[in-house]
């Protein structure tokens, strides 16, 4: 009987569904022999938007043009290159669009702020809005005298 | 104040309609390239068909020129390929030619098939000067002025109408330059 004789299927489906999230598109001829400095490829890589298919990340991305990046990347960090040196390297090529968390300046300020920039607005529109609702309706005012008049005069002869 | 005050919401949508309709409306899958109007980047890659002979970025300066990203795996390169054996029949341009990832058996076989419109070929088998010059897929064509500088970058196929269109009036404007 072997290891798996009697394991339910379902646990390894499970497994499967679980753990299939950490697979990446690295293969094992890319990877450095190095853990730590692998570990810093993989982060820096997976801040890298692949260009072919554009919302997968180098990391995560199976095109050749993915590949030949994470394959650079860990030539620059194997040159000694900072994570910074490496990022600016790529950059320089494709532009700060591959960046998949792009940095705050001054262009991007919109990007970084506009949301929470809408949410305080439309907060403070439904405050105002709520606030008109609950105020206490105007008392009503008393008739003045010459209303006052009309409605006695029309009481007393309503054929008037 | 109160019923400007109800306008707002209306106004807010129509700004993001208007926002939207900017962002539908441009291609986000073409990504500009940070190289226009910055000199080539420097190659110096083995010349196709020419044993031990190099081309590199230096011997396309002095006119101006395309240069072509292509292989023989890329399928609209195909498309492309009879519009650029016509320009060069025509004399319309220099175009050279940097074979992307491509195998040397394929690549003859593909050039004695199709035809050569290249004044020559740079072999990129692994790729690397393709990255530097922010290649995202091929076909893509690099349009350089007389002094070895990116000038525009035609991502995808150049067809009759974007030669038409697009890149014969750049190389006219190009071709004034000093």
């Amino acid at each position: 009987m072997n290891a798996f004789g009697r394991t339910n299927p379902l646990w390894l489906l499970l497994c499967v569904l679980l753990f299939s999230s950490l697979a990446h598109a690295v293969e094992p001829d890319e990877k450095l022999a190095d853990p730590a400095l692998e570990a810093r490829a993989r982060a820096l890589t997976a801040e890298l938007r692949c260009v072919v298919c554009q919302n997968q990340s180098v990391d995560d991305s199976d095109a050749p043009l993915a590949k030949d990046i994470r394959v650079l990347v860990r030539e620059r960090i194997m040159a000694g290159d900072t994570d910074e040196e490496v990022i600016d390297y790529i950059v320089a090529r494709y532009g700060r669009f591959v960046l998949l968390n792009p940095p705050l300046s001054g262009d991007t300020v919109l990007l970084w702020f506009g949301p929470g920039i809408l949410l305080v607005v439309g907060l403070a529109l439904a405050y105002l809005y709520v606030r008109r609702l609950n105020r206490a309706p105007v008392a009503p005012q008393p008739l003045s005298p010459a209303e006052e008049d009309a409605v006695k005069r029309i009481i007393e002869d309503p054929r008037a | 104040m109160s019923r400007y005050l109800s306008l707002v919401p209306l106004f807010l949508l129509l700004a993001l309609a208007a926002y939207f309709a900017i962002g539908l409306s441009t291609d986000s899958r073409t990504v500009k390239s940070v190289l226009i109007d910055k000199p080539l980047p420097a190659f110096d890659l083995p010349k196709f068909g020419a044993d031990g002979e190099t081309f590199g970025s230096e011997s396309l300066k002095g006119r101006v020129s395309l240069l072509n990203v292509f292989a023989s795996w890329c399928i609209t390169c195909r498309v492309e390929h009879p519009v650029l054996v016509k320009l060069t029949q025509e004399k319309r341009v220099a175009i050279y030619g940097l074979a992307w990832k491509d195998k040397p058996e394929e690549l003859k076989a593909w050039l004695e098939e199709l035809g050569n419109p290249y004044l020559a070929i740079a072999d990129d088998a692994k790729g690397r000067t393709a990255i530097d010059l922010g290649v995202t897929g091929a076909p893509e064509t690099y349009v350089i002025d007389k002094k070895g500088r990116i000038r525009f970058k035609q991502v995808g196929a150049i067809d009759d109408y974007v030669w038409r269109e697009t890149i014969e009036p750049l190389v006219a404007h190009l071709e004034a330059e000093p």
